[in-house]
């Protein structure tokens, strides 16, 4: 990655919240990074730690309420869209910044052919003529590998395979040429020759114009290919924050550590694949401590009394864990427990 | 699996699925797509076949075929020597008990006005599993089986993430003590280590119940840990079918080949380049003559574009249709 590069995207302190009758969920809470031009920003964690609520967060597309940005910044070439207002904010959604999202048939409308939705957004943000805009709807379908494009943009959602969908959804973040593309699972439905497909077209337009990604992907294939960096989230915080080499060579964080060890492994067979035992605190509930102690096969004392900061190593990653600061005594080694 | 103890449990024979497509024109003939093509397997008791191959090729429909969630064009199911496609509709629906599936897309599968526990009600419920008052315990024990939390219970489908939506409805399918469960990429949403946990939690409950899986996924390291039997389809045809060791070390049909070449290895230092098959996907709409992989196959000869090849067994227990399997470079 060129560190010259321009920054585009900036999440400061991030924070969301849900109010229900249960209480208080922080799905979100005090995310920071930074997104540079041409630049992929993978972001993996366990399931429901707040990955999708993130980039939800960024477009402002939180269901409200009960949701609510409860505080921190996302500053979009430095202007913050938090504060922004709705009419600004439509021209940006869809337009500057695109979302791949995680289930397409809660984003694709289901009675509308899916050429027609793709037509629709190029009309409105590129101001394209019905004919152009319909020609180059069928286009993008074609360029994300979906045979007999002429055709398929006449059905309605339905009428597709799910590896279809998540294309038609694809062709249509990448219809207006964003700058920031955020892609929650883009390749989850497909298989490993289109996926392959698929993230060549995205590295062609970060190449050609620049696009930075965030590409949320629980496929650790995936983010080794594509990501510059990598955001490693736990329970609503980032545990863990690398370069991609760093991140599979050297992996920090106990939760990345397991993480990676649950792999299957394609050229082992393995009778029980290896887990990390426990689950995750309730987002209503969080404790006082590091989130992942319940969990944890390091946990000091400190580690359920106080939450650890996201820190700087000298290798310029940043952890949010006891072991790597000061305050560590390692006395559960020295006493041989593990 | 032991061959001696072999018991179908499922028999596809000839299974179709068209569906119309809207005409251009009054003149043109009524076209269809052929989403499945003729295809035919068996699922053995206690076993898992997986479904792989390219989007679009026809894998959720057979197994909705196979439901009667789409009803089928042409073609026979037997379920325990039982012809599925002859019962009427409240055979059907005690018979969904003992088959269950997990959808691809669990936000449309999960009704959005019921809770969770409204919904694993409602499954042990209609299918008379489990005794009223044991019915609390009971999904508490499914939901943790899934990694969710009690407080689950009386949340609504959209108050959840995606991966937990999908453990959902892994937990509703295992609600009903089912003996086959159709698995339509029951995992993708979920990360590494959750999806370690349930792939666990099936291959347990699979020895300890004889449980059948026929289980759908483009993951190839998931297919691979998972499966008994690899089952690999194109264009709405079964191209090749083996043991899952077998298939892995040695494909025999350049599709498979193609597939299982371009895994994305969970590496850095590893870049590498992959084999992106080249020349159009051709539409099940409109399927090319002979094998339906000619067009895009590098051994492709002309035989190929001509004739369509038969499923053949070039080595025990593995099938392949490809007309020149046998003199493929390794
Ligand atoms: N409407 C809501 N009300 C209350 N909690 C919610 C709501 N929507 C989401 N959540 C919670 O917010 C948390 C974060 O969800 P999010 O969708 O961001 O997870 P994720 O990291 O994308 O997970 P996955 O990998 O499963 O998609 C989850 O614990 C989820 O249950
Ligand atoms: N209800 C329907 N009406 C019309 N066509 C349909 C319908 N359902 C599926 N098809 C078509 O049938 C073909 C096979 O679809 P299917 O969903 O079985 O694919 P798949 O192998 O599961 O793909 P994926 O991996 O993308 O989920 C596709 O061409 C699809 O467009
Ligand atoms: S802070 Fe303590 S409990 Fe948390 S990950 Fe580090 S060692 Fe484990
Ligand atoms: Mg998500
Ligand atoms: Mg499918």
């Amino acid at each position: 990655m060129n560190k010259k590069n321009k920054l585009i995207l900036e999440v400061k302190g991030l924070k969301t919240h849900f109010t229900t009758k249960r209480g208080v969920s922080k799905a979100v809470d005090g995310i920071d990074f930074t997104l540079h031009k041409g630049e992929t920003l993978g972001i993996v964690g366990e399931s429901g730690c707040g990955k999708s609520m993130t980039s939800l967060s960024i477009l402002r597309l939180i269901p409200s309420p009960p949701g609510k940005i409860a505080g921190g910044s996302v500053l979009f070439k430095g202007k913050d869209l938090v504060t922004m207002t709705e009419d600004e904010m439509r021209k940006i959604r869809g337009n500057e910044i695109s979302m791949i999202f995680q289930e397409p048939m809660t984003s694709l409308n289901p009675v509308i052919p899916v050429g027609e939705q793709i037509a629709e957004a190029l009309r409105l943000h590129q101001k394209m003529g019905k004919k152009a805009a319909w020609e180059k709807s069928v286009e993008m379908l074609k360029l994300v590998g979906i045979p007999s494009p002429e055709k398929r943009a006449k059905q309605e959602p339905f009428q597709l395979s799910g590896g279809m969908r998540q294309r038609v959804m694809i062709a249509m973040a990448l219809a207006c040429t964003p700058e920031v593309l955020i892609a929650d699972e883009p390749t989850t439905a497909l298989d490993v020759t289109i996926q392959a497909q698929i993230l060549e077209l995205i590295k062609e337009l970060q190449t050609k114009i620049g696009m930075g990604v965030i590409m949320i992907t629980h496929d650790l294939g995936v983010v080794a290919e594509t990501c510059d960096k990598v955001a490693v989230m736990y329970a609503g915080n980032i545990v863990e924050h690398a370069s991609t080499e760093q991140l599979f060579a050297n992996p920090k964080h106990p939760y990345t550590q397991g993480l990676l060890n649950s792999l299957p492994k394609i050229h082992e067979d393995q009778d029980e694949l290896i887990t990390i035992d426990g689950s995750v605190p309730s987002p209503y509930n969080m404790p006082a401590g590091c989130r992942f102690a319940s969990r944890c096969p390091y946990r000091e004392d400190i580690c359920i009394t106080h939450q650890p900061n996201l820190i700087n190593q000298s290798d310029g990653v940043k952890v949010r864990c006891w072991k790597y600061t000061d305050e560590w005594t390692g006395n559960r080694d020295k006493e041989g427990v593990i | 699996m032991e061959t001696a103890e072999k018991k179908i449990i499922l028999q596809v024979d000839h299974l179709k699925q068209y569906f119309p497509v809207k005409k251009d024109s009054f003149f043109k003939p009524k076209a269809y797509v052929k989403a499945v093509d003729d295809i035919s397997f068996e699922l053995y008791e206690g076993e898992t076949l997986s479904i792989v191959g390219e989007s679009g090729c026809g894998k959720s429909t057979t197994g909705r075929a196979i439901l009667r969630l789409d009803e089928p064009t042409d073609g026979k199911v037997h379920y325990m020597g039982q012809d599925i496609l002859g019962l009427n509709k409240k055979e059907m629906r005690k018979l969904r008990g003992d088959l269950q599936v997990i959808f691809q897309d669990p936000f449309a599968s999960l009704n959005p006005r019921q809770t969770v526990k409204q919904i694993l009600n409602e499954a042990m419920a209609i299918q008379e599993v489990v005794d009223k008052p044991k019915r609390k315990d009971r999904m508490l024990e499914l939901l943790g089986y899934v990694g969710l939390s009690a407080e689950s219970l009386d949340r609504y489908p959209h108050e959840f993430s995606g991966g937990q939506r999908q453990r959902i409805g892994i937990a509703r399918a295992l609600a009903v003590d089912p003996k086959l469960i159709i698995c339509d990429e029951a995992v993708s949403a979920l990360d590494v280590s959750i999806q370690a946990q349930i792939l666990n939690l099936l291959k347990n409950l699979q020895k300890q119940f004889k449980l059948t899986f026929l289980f759908i996924s483009h993951d190839l390291s998931v297919v691979r840990h998972i499966s008994d039997r690899v089952m690999v389809m194109y264009l709405g045809k079964v191209v090749e079918i083996a043991e899952k060791k077998e298939l892995f070390d040695s494909p025999l049909h350049p599709y498979t080949q193609a597939l299982l070449s371009s895994i994305p290895v969970p590496d850095p230092t590893l870049k590498r380049d992959r084999v992106i098959l080249k020349g159009d996907v051709p539409s099940p709409i409109d399927p090319p003559r002979g094998c339906r992989f000619h067009t895009r196959c590098p051994f492709a000869v002309e035989k190929c574009k001509q004739e369509e090849p038969p499923l053949r067994e070039l080595v025990k227990n593995h099938f392949v249709s490809c007309h020149i399997a046998e003199d493929l470079p390794v």
